[in-house]
């Protein structure tokens, strides 16, 4: 058999409070996608920050092509031909798209754009994605953001390609698209590892299966077994090895398959009363590289989720942050129970009971180097019981921190850890808890599950509709359709800063979804 | 939960971690001091003078005579003051560089006032109107760059540096049009009598200056770590995108901020003149402003730190100057052993963050 482009062998890695990975050998390679799978927290970011050289390992080794190297900075892993899209957007977003992928190489070459700019379109192709390579980074949605990581880990041209939850951005077609595109960067040889929380993408795409389960390799599924096998029993398999049984997972296994929506239930929405927020008109001011509303309208009662669907970059992020009140409006008016909200700012919004769950955890949900207990109490800083006049009890933060942590099973090795140092899908359950908390009257998800595997994402889902059944109205923005279709009342779709349309969710709700999606007008 | 009870079975002992990470932290100060010593007495040995008799000029008159002492002490209320100014701004991600404009201004204030005010007023109050009126002073000198920082985003570093060129020369430009005292030659303001300073603590020479200086520092770390109001400058200075989302009115703890630190820098120059000097000369300008600049960065934005740096720096800057004078090296060479003792700060801090990096941290 072949030696393997790249393997880890024994590998273990602690961090202050917990061992993230705990003598895990695997094997990476040429022309083979290796699917890595674990419940959040399992370890499965730390050992690809091992292979990207962003973190050395405790004991064990790492070899390529069968030799031990050590890998000592994310340079060192470049020039080994190992290119990584992180879960966390690392570009630096002052810079502009082209700025960002040119950083990279030998200073010299940082003056030419020509060469740049080539290599920038053979990438856009082979992506199929259309970026201005002048768009400033931070303006792109995230969604887009993520293509540019895509391709400046491809941007050399490298033997291993890592992807960290590339698809927890991305609609169905360009997860479709990024299927492709790594279907055929595995068909020219070049060894690829994927992490994802979708079991329907593991199956589909992935050739080996790989499990972690607090930090130990716990199972794995060699591509002579898998392609033996149904996506059934793949499933059944994987899930056994993720959390010990088959029956009692049944619909984990369904949502994390992707077949959640025959779960949807039924619920009954009182329109007759006054909707609790009504949107007339909404617009706001072009940012470059993202888009803005351009006149919105939608009634949103109480008790009801409205789910927002589109492609990324349709002008969610600016509805979600208009209605937050984290962003002005060019023109329209805002009504909440009646009342004329437009000009107010966060905290008025706030007392009056809106909620907005960020979809950028690092880049303004959270502060990472502050501790989980002050990031859960970050918007209600001055606010009684946490402050009184104005001094901190943080006695009484850490004691609240403690209930939430063990509320949303969040794991944290305590309240004080800074937060940046938990996994992605725990930061997540801290942005949650600490919306999901307090007394709200509208909330506003935005990508609520990205980044928690499956029974976290069961427990988001339970929660919003839980507190959808008190009378909150919800609205969820999400690129997953199938998680709309789940727990949606009624849909609507973004498209290019217009809401195209408000479907009621039941039968044929996907086809006229879909047309939406495209531009067309509501039937 | 078994998964977490597991997790929390395979935890190491978090005793042993915390005592590495104190003596990581006494080793990361200690061993710059160490090799600036050594490089800097490597120097004097070429230049053919005895470094131990100068490093025990330099201890003896900045530690450890009376006198010196005294010195040392006296000294460390402006730098005090300056740290506090910056630690705030600092902590909040705002580069504050118009320190020196801002101390100088509120001592020519404070020289200007108080001499005026002798006889009108009982002590007390002439001292605590001249702090007050100093420190607004500075603090208005900081409203344009904080202004233009938090309305249209202009780089502070840049307009602050620049208002500092400023009010140095208005500074300068004030003592010599307006408050120049006509008995002297030299331009200068009206003298503070002794006995309307400032007082002394006990039978010293030192001012009281220093302990309104120590409680600042020591507020300023509670305000930090202690009040909502410190929490929301951190969250501003660590993320501002994050204060934003939390609905942190920016623009205007950006202007608070900028104005509090300019204003305990200006009380810095206030408390220089009513306890130490009594006039400004015009051209005087001890450029504290800057100095302190690292010694903050070195105490990591930490008040107790800053007291620890400043006392050290103090006791050099004051033995130093001695010491050059005894055995015979240019007065600047003090600023040689800060210089290196900068890098070799630096240097090593640099390496503690590699190591870091390395176990993940
Ligand atoms: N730099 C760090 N410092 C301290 N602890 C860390 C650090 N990075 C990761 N950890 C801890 O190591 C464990 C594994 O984290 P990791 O990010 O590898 O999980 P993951 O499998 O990628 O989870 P997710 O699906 O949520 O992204 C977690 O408990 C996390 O808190
Ligand atoms: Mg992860």
């Amino acid at each position: 058999m072949a030696v393997p482009v790249a393997a880890v062998r024994n590998v273990t890695k602690r961090f202050p409070g917990v061992v993230a990975n705990d003598g895990v050998s695997l094997e990476f390679n040429a022309g083979e996608i290796h699917v890595l799978l674990g419940e959040n927290g399992a370890g499965k970011s730390t050992l690809i920050g091992i292979l990207a050289g962003m973190q050395q390992p405790d004991e064990g080794e790492i070899l390529i092509g069968g030799r031990p190297v050590r890998i000592t900075s994310p340079r060192a892993s470049l020039e080994l031909g190992i290119g990584t899209v992180f879960q966390h957007v690392l570009l630096v977003p002052s810079l502009t798209v082209i700025e960002n992928l040119m950083l990279g190489g030998p200073w010299w070459r940082n003056l030419l754009r020509g060469p740049a700019l080539a290599r920038f379109r053979e990438l856009s192709q082979l992506l199929g994605v259309e970026i201005d390579p002048d768009a400033q980074v931070g303006r792109l949605s995230l969604g887009e953001q993520q293509q540019v990581e895509i391709m400046r880990a491809l941007w050399r041209g490298e033997k291993v390609l890592i992807l960290d939850e590339p698809t927890s951005m991305l609609t169905p077609q360009g997860v479709k698209d990024l299927g492709a595109v790594m279907k055929r960067l595995r068909d020219k040889g070049v060894a690829l590892i994927l992490i994802t929380h979708k079991l329907v993408e593991a199956y589909e795409l992935g050739d080996r299966i790989s499990v972690l389960r607090l930090g130990r390799l716990v199972g794995a599924l060699p591509p002579e077994r898998k392609r033996a096998m149904s996506e059934q029993e793949v499933t059944d398999a994987v899930i056994e090895m993720m959390f010990g049984t088959v029956a009692q997972h049944e619909r984990d296994a369904e949502i994390l398959v992707g077949r959640g929506r025959r779960t949807h239930r039924a619920r009954h929405v009182d329109r007759a009363g006054p909707p609790r927020l009504q949107a007339r008109g909404l617009a706001t001011q072009a940012t470059r590289g993202a888009c803005p509303l351009r006149g919105v309208d939608f009634d949103l009662w109480p008790g009801e989720v409205l789910g927002i669907a589109g492609v990324d970059g349709n002008g969610q992020k600016h509805l979600a942050e208009m209605l937050a009140g984290q962003r002005a409006a060019a023109s329209g008016t805002i009504l909440l129970d009646g009342r004329d909200i437009t000009a107010d700012a966060v905290p008025e919004r706030r007392r009056r009971g809106v909620r907005y769950v960020t979809d950028e955890r690092l880049g303004e949900g959270t502060v990472g180097a502050f501790s989980v207990a002050t990031n859960l109490v970050l918007k209600e800083i001055g606010a009684p019981p946490f402050f009184r006049r104005g001094v901190s009890d943080w006695d009484h933060i850490h004691d609240h921190a403690r209930a939430l942590i063990k509320r949303n099973d969040i794991r944290t090795p305590s309240e004080k850890t800074p937060v940046a140092k938990l996994s992605g899908g725990n930061i997540q359950k801290v942005l949650l808890a600490r919306e999901l908390n307090a007394e709200a009257g509208v909330v506003i998800f935005n990508k609520p599950t990205y980044g928690l595997d499956l029974q976290n994402t069961r427990l988001a889902h339970e929660r919003i509709l839980a507190g959808a059944d008190q009378g909150l109205a919800t609205i969820v923005i999400s690129t997953d359709l199938d998680e709309l279709l789940e727990i949606s009342d009624r849909i609507g779709v973004m498209f290019q800063g217009h809401l195209a349309g408000i479907v009621e969710n039941g039968p044929d709700v996907e086809r006229k979804v879909g047309l939406l999606m495209t531009g067309a007008k509501a039937a | 939960m078994t998964a977490e009870a597991q997790q929390v079975a395979r935890r190491g002992a978090p005793g042993s971690a915390g005592a590495r990470d104190a003596m990581a932290s006494v080793l990361r100060v200690a061993v710059p001091i160490l090799l600036a010593l050594a490089v800097g007495g490597i120097i004097l040995l070429v230049l053919g003078k005895d470094p131990l008799a100068y490093y025990g000029y330099v201890a003896r008159r900045g530690l450890l005579t009376w006198g010196g002492l005294q010195e040392t002490l006296t000294r460390m209320s402006p730098l005090l003051l300056i740290a506090a100014g910056l630690i705030v701004a600092f902590r909040a991600g705002i580069w504050n560089l118009g320190g020196d404009g801002q101390f100088l201004l509120a001592a020519v204030i404070t020289a200007a006032l108080a001499p005026a005010l002798v006889g009108t007023l009982p002590k007390v109050a002439i001292l605590v109107a001249c702090m007050i009126v100093s420190a607004a002073v500075a603090a208005l000198w900081a409203v344009i760059p904080a202004v233009l920082k938090a309305r249209y985003g202009i780089n502070e570093i840049i307009t602050s540096l620049m208002m500092s060129f400023l009010g140095i020369s208005f500074a300068n430009v004030l003592v010599k049009l307006f408050f120049w005292d006509p008995s002297t030659t030299v331009p200068q303001t009206r003298t503070l009598p002794v006995e309307e300073r400032l007082p002394r603590l006990f039978d010293t020479t030192i001012h009281s200056g220093v302990l309104i200086a120590l409680a600042v520092v020591i507020l300023v770390h509670l305000m930090m770590t202690r009040t909502a109001f410190g929490l929301k400058l951190q969250v501003v200075g660590a993320n501002p995108a994050a204060a934003v989302h939390a609905g942190l009115n920016v623009p205007w703890l950006t202007i608070a901020t900028f104005t509090l630190s300019a204003a305990l820098i200006g009380l810095g120059g206030s408390v220089e003149i009513l306890g130490v000097f009594g006039t400004v000369r015009a051209d005087w300008n001890p450029a504290f402003g800057l100095l302190v600049v690292p010694l903050v960065f070195l105490a990591r934005f930490n008040g107790y730190a800053a007291i620890a740096f400043t006392l050290f720096f103090s006791a050099l800057m004051i033995g130093g100057d001695s010491a050059a004078r005894r055995i015979g090296v240019p007065q600047h060479f003090v600023l040689v052993l800060v210089a290196l003792l900068l890098i070799f700060l630096a240097v090593v801090e640099y390496l503690d963050h590699q190591r870091r990096k390395r176990i993940g941290a």
